[in-house]
């Protein structure tokens, strides 16, 4: 049993790992940014996907992550690694603050309030424009762009660390999820009520599960600012916050590998229709109703419900 | 400009603001009062109603009035026909199911933004005042038309009011929402009562387009401002609870004139400070501030 659960998501590595030298360049360089999109998804999926809680601000614990490391890099001159550290502490302890506050809420209210929150993050990156420089943005030059002797602005090191990070995030969500802890989440998702009569408290849980997600949202915005080396508002906008969600639903919220997945496929499906018609928020749209009219559970759960039910 | 005449000019500003922001959150409070559906695709049904205004008139050059006059009319029912569609097609299959709804309407808030920008254009365009009159006070002008408006939103107002209150219409629609399943078991078509609805409450925010349009441009983007103003009227004003949402919409309205007259605060600090106040309004007093119970 054990092995059947290791392989497709150790065999996903090895697969990437190889792609590091057969795809081609366009490609390759696609994959990169995918892979640190899909941690930012899978964090997501971790509180959404298993413990239940839908939010709409994540975008501020990815921004966290992004701004934490892009400004302690370009301000007072510590190393990228250090800065990625900053970055994705800052998106866990973000995400905390906010749950201390929103899990007092529940369901629609706690969507409210976490879009309130992560509004209030993008107009502060606005007002504070003297440092975060707002819309523009802040461009990290390449010079400090070294983490462990790699020079995260090459390509090829920069899908090995993109890599790293997904898989170490993957392999952790795998490990959570079949963990005693996960089981509680996912019992915090089905029935609050009867996890709390069974003694668990439900608000250290989802605050940890929401603490969790905001650690890879944070280290995703780490990684983004170090590897694409550029810091800007609009990654802090509602917008950011839509689409993990998006990419989880596609893929197959509660599924290990559906955020990856779906990042995937809507990364080439946005990049195929953008050739046809420059109406992308039509292919996101269509594709946001399309899901939770037709495929409410995403691509990996109607896989996970039809064929291969030991899916994590 | 003295102080007085100054804070006076802002708060009949404000009162504008408040009067258009009454139309449009009314309409999201009843979606959400009678349907308990939360509409993120409000503020591009308000888009909608604006730019469609725009439409008519090119469509009838040289009479702003008349162009009004028909906007009036015409924004509003396609707006509502494209509510209902939505209704029907969307949110009825997902059995109105809070979270799906919210994914769902998120997704109805792109097309049309989409549609919009594909049909109208990135640009900000102008509609013209159905007529210019010149209120000469002792301070300052003030434009005729933004005084129309506001008694226009308050007649609107009064009409949503009376149809709730005093038809059977809006008896059934109470009913509706006191209890969907009783009010099917006694003959009432609570799938045509929810289409209704949600149209009406679109209807609603097309009205407050048409009527602000002519002092603000129509642009495809315009209807975030709304969304967020409308949210944070209806939780201030306690979630369904029609008198909270009025209260709370001129409370709104006049202090987004005061603070945009710039006296003390940037408008950006303003605005993170009121978005982190409702924030808290939602986790502290969940039952809004002039709410005393849900509903």
């Amino acid at each position: 049993m054990k092995k059947q659960v290791l392989w497709p998501h150790v065999g996903l590595i090895g697969l990437l790992a190889a792609g590091q030298f057969f795809l081609p360049d366009y490609h390759h360089s696609n994959m990169g940014k995918i892979l640190v999109l899909a941690t930012y998804a899978t964090g997501y999926n971790i509180a959404f996907g298993y413990t239940g809680l839908l939010s709409l601000g994540h975008a501020l614990f990815f921004a966290a992550g992004l701004y934490a490391t892009s400004l302690t890099i370009t301000l007072t001159g510590w190393p990228a690694g250090a800065g990625m550290v900053a970055g994705f502490l800052a998106g866990g302890v973000m995400a905390g603050a906010v749950g201390l506050l929103a899990l007092r809420t529940a369901g629609v209210a706690f969507m409210i309030v976490t879009l309130m929150f992560a509004q209030a993050g993008y107009l502060t990156i606005l007002y504070l424009g003297r440092w975060t420089r707002g819309d523009e943005g802040i461009v990290i030059p390449q010079a400090l762009r070294q983490v462990a002797g790699l020079d995260l602005s090459q390509a090829e090191s920069r899908y090995w660390a993109a890599l790293l990070l997904y898989g170490v995030g993957m392999l952790f969500c795998l490990w959570l999820v079949r963990s005693p802890f996960g089981r509680v989440m996912v019992a915090m998702r089905e029935n609050e009520d009867r996890a709390r009569m069974l003694g668990y408290n439900p608000f250290a849980v989802k605050l940890t599960a929401l603490a969790l997600s905001g650690l890879y949202a944070g280290a995703a915005g780490a990684a983004y600012a170090v590897m694409f080396g550029y810091a800007g508002a609009s990654l802090a906008s509602v917008q950011y916050s839509i689409l993990p969600m998006l990419w989880v639903l596609l893929g197959g919220a509660g599924t290990v590998l559906g955020p990856f997945v779906g990042v995937l496929v809507m990364f080439y499906l946005i990049d195929y229709a953008g050739n046809l018609t420059s109406a992308t928020l039509l292919v996101v749209g269509v594709a946001l109703v399309a899901l939770v009219l037709f495929a409410p559970k995403g691509i990996l759960g109607a896989i996970r419900d039809r064929w291969v039910r030991w899916l994590p | 400009m003295d102080f007085g005449p100054l804070l006076l000019l802002a708060v009949m500003e404000g009162t504008v603001t408040a009067a258009v922001l009454a139309l449009t959150a009314v309409g999201l409070s009843l979606t959400f009062g009678t349907m308990r559906v939360v509409n993120v695709a409000h503020g591009e049904f308000f888009m909608l109603g604006a730019v469609l205004a725009w439409f008519v008139g090119q469509w009838i050059p040289g009479a702003p009035a008349l162009a009004f006059a028909v906007a009036l009319i015409f924004c509003p029912l396609v707006v509502a026909a494209v509510a209902v569609a939505t209704d029907m097609l969307i949110l009825k299959r997902l059995n109105y199911a809070p979270e799906p709804t919210i994914v769902a309407t998120i997704g109805v808030l792109y097309i049309l933004q989409q549609a919009a920008l594909s049909i109208f254009g990135p640009d900000a365009r102008p509609v013209a005042a159905p007529f210019n009159i010149r209120l000469q006070l002792p301070w300052f002008g003030y434009s005729g038309y933004k005084i129309f408006v506001i008694c226009a939103a308050l007649a609107l107002l009064a009409l949503v009011w009376l149809l709730l209150t005093r038809t059977r219409i809006g008896l059934i629609m109470r009913a509706t929402q006191e209890d969907r399943e009783t009010a099917r078991a006694f003959g009432i078509n609570v799938d045509r009562v929810y289409a209704g609805v949600f149209g009406l409450g679109a209807a609603l925010a097309a009205l407050g387009a048409v009527l602000v349009v002519p002092i603000r441009q129509a642009h495809y983007l315009m209807g975030a401002d709304p969304l967020l103003l409308s949210f944070i009227v209806v939780i201030i004003g306690g979630l369904g609870s029609l008198r909270g949402t009025l209260v709370a919409a001129l409370f709104i309205g006049i202090l987004d004139g005061v603070l945009s007259a710039a006296f003390f605060f940037p408008p950006t600090f303003a605005k993170i400070v009121a978005t982190l106040l409702v924030a808290m309004v939602l986790v502290f007093r969940p039952q809004g501030l002039f709410g005393k119970g849900a509903g």
